[in-house]
């Protein structure tokens, strides 16, 4: 099968290089695009003034924090199933930048709340879950680095992540089921999107735009740790670095 | 356009340009930091590569 063919490093190693570039300049055009749009093209919100360029940042972190967090946990039930080692690759690869964009989320919340509601934090439903989300990545990170044996590391952090998958609808659902501070979903509705498309054209590049950032860092990372592990393979010497 | 106005954001430049400083730092040192340790990698395994050749 040609899937199991590429799920080896050897195969991997290679091809990931190469597909690398591509994604890291599409990247950077649509980033380029996505922040043209949004600082010069959007109308400021007639509520919300110019704090509405926060959005931006925020809500495409935001998505990434939970669409990093689902891919990964879905590669987590890949690997025990049919145990392919580089999906535990991939899980501690995308696991650091799921946790910097729950940062960011979590940051420009707080620097959009407080002229906005007046609070740089509350213990409200959508941020307490979406703080959750974060020492779920953490705490992912750090199982991994506390666990000597790489195989046992990453049969733990597998159960971990599919374990805080339950996180994922609370964290979607929050803004309906209880009633809270943060606003409830514009864009991702079953009556579909709710916002004009001068902010929304610009709020689904900047999506598009960390979309490929995560996939050109995850590749980049993903082969740094090929490296490590297979450091004395043969084939690494004889295709070379 | 007047870029006083603009990076004054209505008053909110703190928290605009906050928010835009802010993500840019995380996500340089996303790629900053793996970069750096890659290409450390890549490098060790070229000498060793080149080593054991000339032992060959």
């Amino acid at each position: 099968m040609i899937f199991q063919k590429y799920a080896a490093p050897k195969y991997f190693y290679p091809l990931a290089g190469k597909c690398l570039p591509w994604f890291a300049w599409l990247c950077i055009l649509t980033l380029g695009a996505g922040l043209y749009l949004g600082l010069f093209v959007a109308p400021p919100d007639y509520q919300q003034g110019e704090t509405v360029r926060i959005m931006f940042i925020h809500v495409p972190a935001a998505w990434m924090s939970m669409f990093i967090y689902a891919v990964m946990a879905g590669a987590a039930a890949v690997g025990m199933v049919w145990k392919i080692k580089l999906t535990d690759t991939f899980i501690s690869a995308a696991a650091p930048i799921g946790a910097s964009f729950t940062l960011i989320a979590l940051l420009t919340g707080s620097l959009w709340g407080k002229p906005m509601w007046g609070t740089w934090w509350v213990w409200d439903a959508r941020l307490t879950s979406e703080l959750i989300l974060l020492f779920l990545y953490l705490g992912f990170m750090s199982l991994q680095s506390a666990i000597d044996d790489p195989r046992r590391a990453a049969r733990a952090g597998a159960i971990l992540v599919l374990v805080g998958v339950i996180n994922l609808p609370v964290i979607h659902y929050s803004v309906e089921w209880w009633n809270t501070l943060h606003q409830p979903a514009s864009v991702v509705r079953a009556d579909g999107p709710r916002i004009h498309s001068s902010i929304l054209i610009p709020l689904l590049v900047m999506m598009g735009a960390f979309k490929l950032f995560f996939v050109s860092i995850v590749l980049l990372r993903m082969r740094s740790e090929i490296l490590e592990n297979e450091a004395d393979s043969r084939w690494l010497q004889e295709q070379g670095a | 356009m007047n870029w006083g106005e603009f990076f004054n954001m209505g008053g909110y430049a703190f928290n605009v340009w906050g928010s835009y400083l802010l993500a840019t730092v995380i996500l340089g040192l996303n790629f900053w930091l793996p970069l750096r340790t890659f290409r450390a990698r890549q490098k060790k395994i070229r000498h060793a590569n080149e080593t054991s050749s000339q032992k060959n």
